[in-house]
């Protein structure tokens, strides 16, 4: 077994000083009815690297990869171009094969690497701090209507209706279990998100109110509006990015007055990944440091006075507090956050911004050709890089049948909101700069014979 | 005011004076190198990154709130980010260099297959909502997982979505009360031994249960007198993590399992430590109703400075049905069906929600997976095999000369547990722990478990070699006996690190989390 | 005005009908630097045992508990920018907060001074 470096002869040399006969024995507290005497039956034992290899490859080849078909899908996760320098400077075994950095003299570089991926995150989200990562958007999103209860004493959460459904359904499950009481509703496909309702909603009550932007369907909420309504009321604002890259056209949340942002970070360094893992970003004012969840770095020096980085404000959490924890999260997606520090870094402002403006291009130039295809409507008035169309057919088939033409051609409505009838002939179409003419060219054309 | 300091941790400088250094222009020494912070090398306008030239275009589709100015976000250049992230890199301690005896986490060798497999196109480059359709292959690999973690555990099914140990435990915990639920029988309190990982108690409270702690026994295992007595009919379940957290066998979990299913409770069971019995023993035999596996443990996917982890939750036939959305089947004809939200009222109508959006954490299926095929069944016999066998040799071969409490009672299962009785006074866990910097590792893991003092928990896995751990154990035995003579040096350890101990109070007091422009 | 101390290690020193509660020398010893201190709420209602009050230490969190049952009345300002104050004062300027009591029966449970240094002395 390739991985596994004991010989015999270390086995009987290591019993010998053990004083035990056999590995057998070392395991005579399991009660013997549980004690398993031979390998699983039924499990192929095992399998030399090449075989293994071979194996996997085949499965991932029963796949239609993004990358090789015209692809323009996401609705919370989306396909740009990652560097090959990201790739690899995390397969570096001294942070890939690292742990969380509890000895800070031998993990400077990990601390680093979260003091400097913080404060891109706060420059980008307008906010003033921002935690060391989390799981995903999705629990992200969770994490700060938690929060928000716990800075208001209040337990009332307004979500808007452009909120990503998988988002809204996560806080539904924890909200189940906490008492949080959330307002929800379905996004309509109208050219502009409703956020007078939203704010209708605002009242005394209202921990937070919880805004995408841009929202699912891809369009841009008046933030300013929803956060002096919100303060107004003494809510905070909560502002989720699921498309970081938009920030390079678009104002940060921050700095249009949300209290807390959160989003989700897989679009810059981390790939698609069928889901997972990606990266949940964290960032707020700094007023509520102490309520953060998750991890923190924070900047102090050693013995000798040099500038050093340490895990801080660990009292927060769960291995401390215990059942007083800001959260129960023990771990934080470090080598995403290290995929989307190093793909900001080689990007920078400038790169961000041009990335974003190609995205833009592209989306533009799709929903310009799409709004010329019988029967196909462009429903938003403003986006950025992914947009909503109507179609006079059920959309869940309209991808199907696109599939089959080799053309991964959105998300339909009907696959995030099976039980709203109303959305059934929605579609959400996304660009990036990894878009080119030729593949607007394909989805039109397929979608025009699709829908003949 | 509660538990003062219960574990003897007092995070201090150190003090004595160290010959110093030979001073540098640079403050570089050699091969170890300083890197400045991002911030203060890098320009908003330096980029690593060509794109095609944009042409100017209309932006209004953008609305109001488009941008004015770019974001403050400094780029550096291709051969400047390599430098920069290379350097970096080498600040860090990691299983490559050598022994990361991390007790409880489980430090063990990362295959490279795996990360090559993880890269495959068909699973790193397909967006998660993609028709069902193309992504038949992904799925597979997803169900093949389910499949082999359901089979070693002995258990009914499998939740894959979370995505971390403890995010593991709150699918477990939310599946009992589900299941409760269910019944009409909502209950209010979950039992958890003091031994347990902290973040049991932290997941319970936010399930909103109330915690009640259950003794140890002086052999360091859950008291199963106390724990029986405390069962009654407002106990929704316990929480026991086996092998337990002071690298014992829970000898009684299934008289233990068989009295809380008596009075109409789960049992959880935290399989952090699954590593250590892995084709020996399972769950499922002992009573258990779910188990978290950290598949970044037992199944070694990389930890990557502290995630991304993965947590799939194995289910008894009782819990299997309200486990979360999405999860696969396979069809009679081969294919995978997805059920997600559209189908759940059909085929899954209890499931008690969704964990997370998407369908949890594929990049660490796959390694997971090709680890498991490379071990296969009798491999991964022999992992546990191993890693028991190298831990009950660090703990025999240290026992005379570091404080072993429950050493004299038997074997170890996968982790050796030491004390600091014996140090000289004013001698500490953290200095010897700090000593071993010195010589090369990373220390394992200290005061965890609390109920040792000064606890010392040594991991030392199945991928380490005898002459690996030959001269670990040297080092070990060589910081004892400093520790016991009182060997002023050792207080002020580490002397060779890239840093010496920080200061955790200034930090602390004055949070500095952002960099800001002097 | 009579200070009393709890096995907890908090201290309270009584002035007719209103006290001042903070931690005892003993209690920041063991903690070592107090990086932050959560105090409770003006006007809120505390009863005897409840947890009013969180005191940090880098690698801890503990719980203050309400020697006797009472209405908050003043927390110590000074703490949120000077929270070694409970180091270096504990029984004095680092004292936590102000109550009103409202069952001052409940202060024959607790030890007087010379009861307390008899009880630390002998943990």
């Amino acid at each position: 077994m390739r991985y596994l470096p004991l010989t015999d002869a270390d086995r009987s040399a290591m019993l010998a000083v053990i004083g035990a006969g056999s590995i057998d024995e070392l395991f005579a507290d399991v009660p013997e009815q549980a004690r398993l005497t031979a390998p699983i039956a039924g499990l192929p034992n095992h399998a030399s690297e090449m075989t293994v290899e071979r194996h996997m490859a085949r499965l991932s080849a029963n796949n239609v990869a993004a990358g090789s078909v015209p692809f323009f899908l996401g609705a919370g996760a989306y396909r740009h171009h990652i560097p090959a320098t990201v790739d690899h400077m995390i397969q570096r075994g001294e942070f890939l094969t690292a742990y969380t950095p509890y000895q800070p003299e031998i993990a400077q570089g990990t601390l680093q690497v979260l003091f400097e991926f913080q404060t891109q995150v706060a420059r980008l989200f307008g906010t003033d701090i921002a935690n060391a990562s989390l799981y995903d958007g999705s629990t992200a999103c969770w994490e700060a209507i938690a929060m928000a209860g716990r800075i208001t004493r209040r337990n009332k959460a307004v979500l808007s209706g452009g909120l990503h459904p998988h988002y809204v359904e996560t806080s539904r499950t924890m909200a189940k279990f906490t008492g949080d009481v959330l307002d929800i509703s379905n996004p309509e496909l109208v050219a502009d998100p409703d956020d007078d309702a939203v704010i209708a909603k605002i009242d005394g009550e209202t921990s937070c109110v919880v805004v995408q932007y841009p929202d699912v369907l891809g369009r841009i909420p008046d933030l300013a509006a929803i956060a002096a309504a919100a303060q107004a009321k003494g809510a905070l604002l909560i502002a989720v990015v699921t498309e970081p890259v938009a920030l390079g056209l678009l104002e940060s949340p921050g700095s249009l007055g949300a209290d807390i942002v959160v989003g989700e970070g897989q679009a810059i360094g981390v790939g698609l990944q069928f889901g997972g893992p990606y990266l949940g970003l964290f960032g707020c004012r700094e007023k509520f440091v102490r309520q953060i969840p998750g991890r923190l770095c924070g900047e102090t020096i050693d013995a000798d006075g040099k500038r050093g980085f340490v895990l801080t404000l660990s009292t927060r959490e769960q291995h401390i507090r215990r059942e007083k924890a800001t959260s129960n999260i023990c771990t934080n997606s470090g080598l995403c956050a290290l995929a989307f520090s190093v793909h900001m870094t080689l990007l920078g402002g400038a790169g961000l911004a041009n990335m974003a403006k190609l995205s833009h291009l592209r989306a533009k130039q799709t929903a310009e050709r799409l709004g010329k295809v019988p029967g196909v409507a462009v429903v938003n008035r403003h986006y950025f890089n992914e947009f909503a169309v109507t179609l006079p057919k059920d959309a869940r088939q309209v991808v199907r049948n696109l599939a089959d033409a080799q053309v991964l051609g959105g998300v339909s409505l009907g696959r995030l909101y099976p039980q709203v009838d109303t959305l059934s002939g929605g579609l959400l179409i996304a660009a990036t700069e990894c878009t080119t003419e030729d593949d607007i060219a394909a989805l039109a054309t397929a979608l025009e014979e699709v829908l003949a | 005011m509660n538990e003062i300091n219960p574990s003897g941790w007092r995070p201090a400088l150190g003090a004595g004076s160290v010959p110093r250094e030979i001073e540098t222009f640079t403050g570089n020494r050699a091969l170890q190198l300083e890197e400045a912070l991002l911030f203060e090398i890098g320009a908003a306008d330096r980029s690593g990154v060509d794109f095609d030239d944009v042409p100017d275009f209309d932006l209004s589709a953008l609305g109001p709130n488009a941008r004015k100015a770019a974001p403050d976000l400094p780029g550096l250049s291709e051969p400047e980010t390599v430098r920069h992230y290379t350097r970096l890199s080498r600040q860090n301690y990691a299983i490559d260099l050598g022994v990361f005896p991390l007790g409880s986490c489980t430090m063990k060798h990362n295959p490279r297959l795996d990360e090559k497999v993880a890269r495959m196109p068909g699973f790193a480059d397909v967006h998660p909502l993609q028709p069902v359709q193309t992504v038949q292959g992904a799925l597979s690999a997803i169900n093949e997982l389910a499949v082999w973690l359901v089979k070693l555990t002995g258990m009914h099914g499998v939740a894959m979505t979370p995505k971390a140990g403890a995010h593991g435990e709150l699918c477990g915990l939310l599946c009992i009360r589900a299941a409760l639920e269910a019944k009409g029988d909502p209950r209010e309190v979950i039992l958890v031994p003091e031994s347990a990982h902290g973040t049991n108690p932290a997941t319970a409270a936010f399930a909103g249960y109330r915690v009640e702690n259950i003794p140890a026994t002086a052999d360091g295992r859950v008291d199963v007198a106390a724990l029986t007595a405390r069962l009654g009919p407002d106990v929704a379940g316990v929480m026991i993590t086996n092998p337990n957290t002071c690298g014992l066998f829970e000898r009684d979990l299934k008289v233990i399992a068989d009295a809380v299913h008596a009075v109409g409770g789960y049992v959880y069971c935290d399989g952090a430590n699954f590593n250590a019995i892995v084709g020996r023993v399972r769950p499922g035999d002992l009573g258990v109703d779910a188990m978290h596996i950290n598949l970044h443990k037992t199944f070694s996917t990389p930890h990557g400075g502290g995630g991304p982890g993965s947590g799939p939750v194995v289910l008894s036939e009782a819990l299997a049905p309200f486990g979360p959305l999405p999860f696969t089947s396979r069809q009679a004809d081969g294919s995978i069906k997805l059920i997600e939200e559209e189908d759940a009222h059909l085929e899954h109508p209890q499931a008690f929600g969704r964990l997370c959006a998407f369908h949890g954490q594929m990049g660490m299926y796959t390694r997971a997976l090709a680890y498991i095929l490379s071990h296969g069944a009798d491999g991964l016999r022999q992992v546990s095999g191993d890693a028991v066998l190298n831990a009950n040799y660090v703990l025999r071969s240290l026992d005379d000369v570091l404080d072993a409490p429950f050493g004299p009672a038997g074997h170890c299962m996968h982790e050796a547990l030491f004390s600091d009785d014996g140090f000289a006074d004013g001698f500490s866990t953290l200095d010897l722990a700090k000593g071993l910097i010195d010589e090369g590792y990373h220390p394992m893991t200290v005061y965890f478990p609390l109920v040792v003092h000064g606890a010392m928990l040594i991991e030392p896995t199945e991928t380490e070699s005898k002459a690996g751990l030959d001269q670990f154990i040297g080092a070990m035995r060589s910081l004892a006996e400093r520790a016991v003579a009182g060997d002023e040096m050792l207080k002020s350890a580490p002397h060779l690190a890239p840093r010496r101990r920080l200061d955790e109070t200034l930090a602390a007091r004055k949070p500095k989390l952002v960099y800001k422009d002097a | 005005m009579t200070r009393y101390f709890t096995k907890d290690h908090e201290w309270i020193a009584v002035e007719g009908s209103e006290a001042t509660v903070g931690i005892t020398h003993y209690a920041q010893s063991q903690l070592g630097d107090i990086t932050f201190v959560e105090v409770p709420a003006i006007h809120a209602t505390v009863g005897k045992g409840d947890s009013a009050s969180v005191v940090d230490s880098v690698k801890a969190a503990s719980d203050v508990y309400a020697p006797v049952s009472g209405t908050v009345t003043a927390v110590n300002a000074a703490l949120e920018d000077q929270p070694e104050l409970v180091n270096s004062e504990a029984e004095g300027e680092g004292w936590l907060w102000k109550m009103t009591l409202s069952d001052p029966a409940e202060l024959a449970g607790l030890m007087d001074e010379a009861a307390y240094q008899t009880f630390v002395a002998e943990l």
